[in-house]
């Protein structure tokens, strides 16, 4: 009975299901990774910065069993499962037949549920999880399904049928109606008298009556016009076309939509043109209904008519009421019966994925155990490398999807999403710095944060809406570190707030004891005048955070504040890129990979540290050893940092910031140049060198052994018999031309990345510039009208004024120029950041759950 | 009794949120101006006259200071108003939405 164990083989970290039935046939069952267990040495510090160990397992399961134990995994949620049968056809898999009734019940259910919503009869949702039916309850609910389904197919018939006769008595109704008003008109001699004379004022038959016929019918009203130019011609003007619009509109029954038509009579002489007026009307889709020639007769079949709509009416009503109960019991229940159903075929899904194995019965004699056989759980070793799953939170979720939107990581790779926490708001924010608008979007993102239970509970259906939401923490990170660098820059609203009292005085410029030299003649003769911080009790020291606000009124306010977040960006994105290389060490010391260490990761550090390190060190020398008075002997750190390159050390006009400065330099871009053949040909040949080496080593001992990686020889066996044996490639051919263009790309990519991506950087500091030119001139075009009215009257001004000033503001600075931000830290943290150690190389895992089945989210 | 309802309750929200900001923002301008900030000098509506005919400087300038704060002032009262006339939409929104269900 029971049988088999056979091993699949599998990689590192996941479940293979192998189940067993009756007789000699083995099921196996697919197989897939799971989160382990919490092993690591690092406990829980190692997954945050990793993605999660996964482990691949074998899961042999009986084959009454394996229904309800996949559908438990549904529940939890850990597994994912691999196809054991990958060249089987969809139509030759075991439980094909079973998807197709779960899909057939769907259709039903569909039907169902556009029914509903067509009646706009809201769908109960209670939130509810119905458990996974049995599949002997799969026969009922297909019952279930199917006579709601008649049912209501049938009421729609009946329906319609009602309905077309309900309107063809209607129109009826109407025709009947109008066409006595033509023949009364018609019989009315003075109308008659003046028709007939217009026509033709020689007829000998004047006056006396004609005998014509005539046809009656109804069409719809946007196709009168072509309808009468086409009587006229084909007729050649012989018809009488009268016709008179219905006011209430009529509902069609194949659609159920509103459409507007017209009754009209023709009346014509004899029996060709009757003839041709009918079959116009056949063409242009009007109905024609017979209508009696006496107005007795007319009176009468009115009577009748009334009469069969008002009984009509009332079995239509009894019709509607009868849906509308029906449907409204279906609401009820429909999304759980949706849940059920989607279960049931995600399952029989999994199950096809899972091997049955008819022929391999060997090896489990001894598992024989009477007649239950418990299920078992295999961990497996394996060289696949297994999907890469990062535990989130909804706080990291959003951090790592911006993560992910580049690349899902390699297995075990470091992941970047940790450091983006904190790194991407803050790069954002450094573009973004205002205090104002800092605040602003932390108050929008606290409300979605605060209220988000109520928010996730609405299921917000538009896009744009459930984007933000999903963002929120990021938004809320963003806002908090916005107001942060708004204060640093002193900006809220364009305007500085001047907390601490300026360090900055004009008095002492008037005072000549002190060195000043202005006086009350200089200030009328001069438009801008420019303090001297040389002067005593001019400059008192910095201010105590941030930019000074004396600043904001200076008219060189954009020379001193260029130069400040020029630098500022420079420091900040070579601070980033070196934690970059950084954290590649600790990829290459996960991996084992010490020449990646020697000949990659050190000479790239050095590289950068001795040019850009440099640089940013010359920043911070430069800001610190010059003061107000030898500030004009400053040399310009941009000609001193070609200069080094140039290796010209003569120019006059440049002093050197240091002694010594000549030898660093020069050291400096020695080494930096030596670290460019190590990576580029050094590594190459060492890893020849390794490759040469190996094997020698291998051919003495047997080349091409694989050692098996389970403790018995069947586990070796299997591997080379399952299917899954395909997926392993062995190890790579060493080709000596492809390791030394890669390596020369990777190199040449590095070095001119260096530079480059310094000069990316630079983003921060111009849109951080223009995001406070943006907001200066929306407060100097639109606030400031409101503000600057001399009259007293300025406040209804001044109201209508803010009214526009604040929604500029949210639609231009928060919603555009953050957009703008956001997406230039976006660029900063793939390109410039992760490229420096990320592969992004790894595939999602993608654990078999019903979760998205709950949430409504239905694709496969 | 005829309904007073006369915004959705989008609106009447928007109406709260612009309110809130208004309120805040401009009673803050309207005690930097009363305070004579210096930053804010550019918003004054002054002139040459205003600086050239002054008896006992800075006075003119002060004035003017004290004028666009009051107006200021008076801006944010007009938000108060704006902002309980919008939560009152919120109020009759939300009872109209019990009524209806």
């Amino acid at each position: 009975m029971l049988l088999g164990l056979h091993p699949i083989m599998s990689p590192q970290g996941s479940i293979s299901v192998d189940s067993t039935s009756y007789g000699d046939m083995t099921h196996r069952f697919p197989v897939g990774f799971k989160g382990a267990e919490h092993s690591h040495p690092f406990g829980n510090m190692g997954e945050l910065f990793r993605s999660e160990e996964m482990t691949l397992a074998q899961l042999f399961l009986q084959s009454e069993a394996a229904y309800c134990c996949v559908s438990e995994l549904g529940e939890i949620g850990m597994v994912q499962f691999r196809d054991l049968n990958p060249d089987v056809n969809v139509f030759q898999r075991k439980f094909v037949n079973e998807v197709r009734r779960c899909e057939e019940m769907d259709r039903k259910l569909r039907f169902v549920e556009k029914e509903i919503k067509k009646a706009n009869i809201p769908i109960v949702d209670t939130g509810e999880n119905p458990e996974v039916p049995f599949p002997r309850d799969m026969i009922d609910m297909e019952a279930t399904f199917e006579k709601l389904e008649n049912e209501l197919k049938e009421i729609n018939t009946n329906q319609e049928a009602l309905k077309k006769n309900f309107l063809e008595l209607t129109e009826l109704k109407h025709i009947l109606r109008r066409t006595q008003q033509f023949f009364d008109e018609m019989e009315d001699p003075s109308l008659l008298e003046e028709s007939s004379t217009l026509m033709d004022p020689n007829d000998p038959n004047r006056g006396a009556p004609l005998r014509l016929g005539f046809v009656a019918g109804v069409i719809s009203r946007e196709r009168i016009p072509t309808f009468e130019r086409m009587l006229w011609r084909v007729c050649r003007g012989n018809v009488f076309l009268r016709q008179a619009d219905i006011e209430d509109p009529l509902e069609d029954p194949t659609t159920s939509d509103q459409v507007h038509k017209s009754v009209f009579i023709i009346f014509f002489q004899g029996d060709q043109l009757k003839n041709r007026v009918k079959k116009i009307c056949e063409g242009f889709r009007a109905t024609l209904y017979p209508c009696p020639e006496t107005p007795q007769e007319r009176k009468e079949m009115l009577a009748g008519v009334n009469a069969r709509i008002d009984d009509l009416q009332m079995v239509l009503n009894q019709t509607e009421d009868h849906r509308q109960r029906v449907l409204q019991a279906a609401a009820k229940t429909v999304r759980v019966w949706f849940i059920k159903v989607r279960k049931m075929k995600a399952i029989y899904h999994t199950l096809n994925l899972c091997n049955i194995d008819v022929t391999q019965k060997c090896l489990i004699a001894e598992e024989k155990s009477g007649s239950t056989v418990p299920s078992i759980l295999n961990r497996m070793q394996t060289k696949q490398t297994p999907p890469t799953y990062n535990k989130t939170n909804k706080f990291t979720s959003g951090f790592q999807n911006i993560v992910d939107a580049y690349g899902i990581g390699s297995y075990r790779e470091i992941n970047p999403a940790p450091y983006t926490i904190i790194t991407f708001p803050f790069l954002f924010a450094v573009m973004f710095g205002d205090f104002g608008h800092g605040v602003l979007m932390t108050c929008a993102a606290l409300y979605l944060v605060l209220r988000e239970s109520r928010l996730t509970a609405q299921k917000n259906d538009n896009e744009m809406f459930s984007m933000v939401f999903a963002g929120r923490y990021i938004i809320l990170l963003m806002g908090i570190f916005s107001v942060y660098t708004g204060i640093i820059y002193n900006d809220c609203f364009s305007k500085s707030l001047n907390v601490f009292g300026s360090g900055w005085s004009v008095r002492p410029m008037f005072d000549s004891r002190l060195g000043g030299n202005w006086s009350f003649e200089t200030l009328a003769e001069n438009k801008v005048l420019q303090l001297d911080p040389t002067v005593d009790g001019v400059f008192k020291g910095p201010y105590p955070i941030g930019i000074d606000p004396i600043w904001n009124m200076a008219t060189n306010k954009l020379t001193f504040l260029n130069s400040f977040k020029m630098k500022m960006s420079v420091i900040l994105g070579v601070i980033h890129m070196l934690f970059g290389v950084t954290l590649s060490l600790f990829n290459h010391l996960y991996f084992k990979k010490p020449l990646n260490i020697y000949l990659g990761f050190i000479p790239e550090i050095v590289f950068m540290f001795s040019l850009f390190g440099y640089l940013v060190i010359l920043i911070f020398y430069k800001w610190l050893s010059y003061d107000a008075r030898s500030s004009r002997d400053a040399p310009s750190l941009l000609i001193a940092f070609i200069n080094m390159f140039l290796f010209n050390y003569n120019d006059p006009s440049n002093k050197p910031l240091y002694r010594g400065q000549k030898a660093i330099q020069i050291l400096l871009v020695l080494i930096a140049l030596a670290c460019v053949p190590c990576m580029l040909i050094v590594k190459t040949l060492v890893l020849r060198r390794q490759h040469l080496w190996r094997k020698n080593l291998g051919t003495e001992n047997f080349a091409g052994i694989r050692v098996g990686n389970g403790p018995t020889e069947d586990e070796a066996e299997i591997i080379q018999h399952d299917q899954l044996s395909q997926q392993y490639d062995d190890e790579p051919e060493f080709n000596f031309a492809d390791v030394a263009v890669h390596q020369a790309i990777h190199t040449i990519e590095y070095c001119l990345g260096c530079i480059s991506n310094t000069a990316s950087y630079l983003r921060l500091w111009a849109l951080s510039l223009a995001h406070a030119q943006l907001s200066e001139v929306l407060w100097s075009m639109v606030m400031h009208i409101g503000l600057s009215t001399r009259s007293l009257a300025g406040f209804i001004l001044l109201a209508i004024v803010f009214y526009f000033f604040a929604v500029l503001t949210v639609a231009i600075l928060l919603v555009m120029e953050g957009l703008s931000a956001f997406l230039h830290a976006l660029r900063l943290h793939w390109v410039e950041f992760q490229n420096k150690f990320y592969s992004g190389q790894g595939f999602k895992f993608l654990p078999f759950t019903f979760d998205s089945i709950l949430d409504g989210r239905f694709e496969d | 009794m005829p309904s007073l309802l006369f915004c959705g309750p989008k609106m009447a929200a928007c109406g709260i949120v612009i309110s809130i900001w208004g309120v805040i923002m401009l009673a803050m301008l309207g005690i930097f101006f009363s305070a004579k900030s210096a930053v804010l000098i550019e918003d004054v509506p002054f002139t040459e006259e205003d600086i050239r005919n002054d008896k006992n400087p800075p006075q003119n300038i002060y004035s003017l200071y004290n004028q666009v704060g009051i107006n200021c002032f008076i801006a944010a009262a007009i938000y108060v108003a704006v902002g309980a006339v919008s939560l009152c939409q919120v109020r009759l929104n939300k009872r109209q939405e019990y009524m209806v269900t």
